[in-house]
């Protein structure tokens, strides 16, 4: 038998062809989608990259990162077109001694996004903490505590509902319950809501928390929730019995046995559970649209009379701020300036809080190796 | 009664038995897995439970440090179970106090993910026990206990689950032994292990009894023999027959003993 009539050989027929078709088509649409990927971070990068960095050092735009959103004015004098910020164009005025100088105005088009910067870092830290505190007690407590009956099985499922909710409603329920009704602790009876007077002059009045860092943070941290226990609930499950086991038989508490011989080692799994967290909730800009974000702010996060005052004022946010130089502000170049250095800030951030988490989730993983 | 027997045979028993039950009945949800055992576990002997696979041995076993209460679907529906005299499900026992007196060891291993230091230790770490002297000197008392001081001496803060099969068994024994307790429960130890670790157990296990209540599960007949001082057969959840190792091998009373004994079943 010679090798042309062997019966190996690869002969051509319709179903190898139909088969290279197939994989053709289905390595192409997976190619599609990493072009429209490196499109989508290309054009942030591309358009954003000439307002966030410079070609001379120190190579970033300082005053875009530092300084609050500003007016931009855009004027000739001597024949040359100068564009500056409010307060340069104030202290042009005086230094030249003219008080009106005609000038086209583009409002939120000059100055920085610090405020943003700050409110959002600040919101996403924030409602981490509730939510992974909250996340991870109640994982405890589905996987190790709760017998299995109809009653457990009816809050798993409204976990797994709680992940469908869409953000806008999310940011109505943030409104209905913590801007609106959230009790306050006050020294007199609001006359305009429901109050529940506690003696010694004090009063629970049902007046509401108003648009403040708490009803975002509570309010992101819901969005956040069943993420969190998901993913944390898989870590404990993924605990061998046996490491239980033997700890209780050394006579250890049930709570011993969790906190020194599963907790550890389900750290990393939780960990991951902030990540996808951090990725659901830092991008939301219906949640915190009503709860915790205004426009602008003339008052920067810590500039605050009592302490209290820091956890009930409302901040600037990086999504916020894309939408609002996006569509609530007439449309022109250097509008498109600012939002796309704001996307790029807002991604770089965010790559940032998560490869922290990857770090640490790494570091916890060589740490409690089993 | 056929069911219940004192090993002795001897009328008087002077030292009271270490663990007694009376008339226990078990049940996994509906299904009943031991019918009326009443049984004598006696001091300082190595005591062995053996019978074919389900007939109630690692259940009876559990039940002795209350690791059934686990398992949601596990009751006991009537008898007693005494421990130095004294009902262990009584609602006034302490069940930690209990876990520290009756210390158990799997059939499959479970040495903890941590340095070997830390295994030993552990028991004692969670009672609040933070001096670093009386740690070191238990691990050293527990591992020279255990045999396996010699080997693992340089070694103490290496991860416990780096170690063979028949270490990470011995280092499981070490861990139990570490918290004093008055009786070891041993479920299957040495199914896991090739022949010389289980030889090494086995003469651990003849060392240990001296200073504890040994009771020991297991499928492997020969190693009943080697072993143990008084068996136990089970059968389908019942105690078949209890007497003293030479006799059941030699001169079982019962007809299916004699037949489990000459492997015509099981």
């Amino acid at each position: 038998m010679n090798a042309s009539s062997s019966p190996f050989r690869a002969q051509k027929s319709s179903s190898r062809f139909v088969e290279r078709l197939a994989f053709g088509l289905f390595r192409s649409a997976t190619y599609f989608i990493l072009i429209c990927a490196a499109f989508i971070f290309g054009t942030i990068f591309y358009k954003g990259g000439g307002t966030v960095f410079q070609t001379k050092a120190p190579f970033v735009n300082l005053p875009f990162l530092t300084e609050s959103p500003e007016t931009l004015f855009v004027f000739e004098y001597d024949g040359v077109q100068k564009k500056m910020g409010d307060k340069e164009f104030r202290k042009f005025k005086e230094t030249v001694g003219i008080k009106d100088i005609p000038a086209e105005s583009f409002v939120y088009s000059s100055g920085g996004i610090w405020p943003c910067i700050l409110g959002t870092v600040l919101l996403v830290i924030g409602s981490m903490v509730i939510a992974l505190t909250i996340g991870i007690c109640s994982a405890i407590y589905l996987n190790e505590y709760s017998s299995h009956g109809r009653f457990v099985h009816f809050i798993r499922l409204a976990i797994l509902n709680l992940a469908g909710v869409p953000s806008i409603v999310f940011g109505l329920f943030g409104v209905g319950l913590f801007v609106i009704f959230m009790p306050v602790l006050q020294n007199f009876d609001n006359p305009s809501s429901p109050t529940l007077p506690l003696g010694f002059g004090y009063f629970l009045n049902f007046s509401g928390w108003n648009v403040c860092l708490l009803s975002g943070w509570f309010t992101l941290a819901f969005m956040a929730l069943p993420v969190v226990i998901t993913a944390s609930e898989e870590s404990l499950k993924a605990v061998p019995m046996g490491l239980r086991e033997g700890s209780l038989a050394l006579g250890a508490t049930k709570w011993q046995s969790i906190r020194t011989n599963v907790l550890p080692y389900a750290l990393p799994g939780m960990l991951t559970s902030a990540i996808l967290g951090i990725a659901r909730v830092a991008g939301e800009t219906a949640p915190i649209m009503f709860t915790a974000a205004y426009v602008v702010r003339d008052h920067v996060a810590w500039d605050f009379h009592r302490p209290f005052d820091f956890l009930f004022q409302g901040v600037m946010a990086l999504p916020y701020h894309i939408y609002v130089v996006s569509s609530k502000i007439p449309q022109n170049e250097y509008t498109e300036r600012v939002q796309y250095g704001t996307a790029l800030v807002f991604l770089i951030i965010i790559m940032g809080i998560a490869s922290s988490s990857v770090v640490l989730r790494n570091r916890a993983r060589r740490r409690y190796r089993w | 009664m056929p069911n219940s027997a004192n090993p002795d045979n001897s009328g008087l028993s002077v030292v009271p038995p270490m663990i007694e039950t009376e008339g226990l009945d078990f049940y996994y949800g509906a299904t009943q897995v031991l019918h009326q055992v009443s049984i004598q576990i006696p001091a300082n002997k190595v005591t062995a439970f053996i019978g074919p696979s389900g007939c109630g041995k690692s259940t009876l076993l559990r039940c002795f440090n209350r690791m059934n209460d686990l398992i949601d679907i596990a009751r006991i529906e009537a008898g007693q179970i005494r421990i130095h005299g004294l009902d262990i499900n009584d609602p006034a026992v302490d069940v930690i106090a209990l876990r520290r007196q009756v210390g158990m060891v799997f059939q499959k291993s479970n040495p903890f993910p941590k340095s070997i230091y830390d295994n030993i230790t552990y028991g004692l770490q969670i009672q609040g026990v933070k001096d670093r002297a009386t740690l070191d000197a238990v691990v050293e008392k527990s591992l020279r206990s255990a045999a396996l001081w010699d080997e693992v001496k340089d070694r103490l803060h290496s991860n416990g689950m780096g170690l063979s099969g028949g270490q990470q068994q011995r280092l499981c024994i070490a861990r139990a032994i570490a918290v004093e307790p008055s009786i070891i429960l041993m479920d299957e130890p040495c199914s896991a292990l090739d022949p010389i670790a289980t030889a090494k157990v086995e003469e651990l296990i003849q060392q240990l009894k001296s200073n504890y209540t040994i009771v020991i599960v297991t499928h492997n007949m020969q190693q009943a023999g080697r072993c143990s001082d008084q068996t136990a057969f089970f059968y389908l959840g019942k105690l078949i027959e209890f007497s003293k190792t030479e006799k059941i091998f030699t001169n079982p009373v019962h007809k299916q003993t004699e037949d489990y004994i000459t492997g015509r079943f099981g």
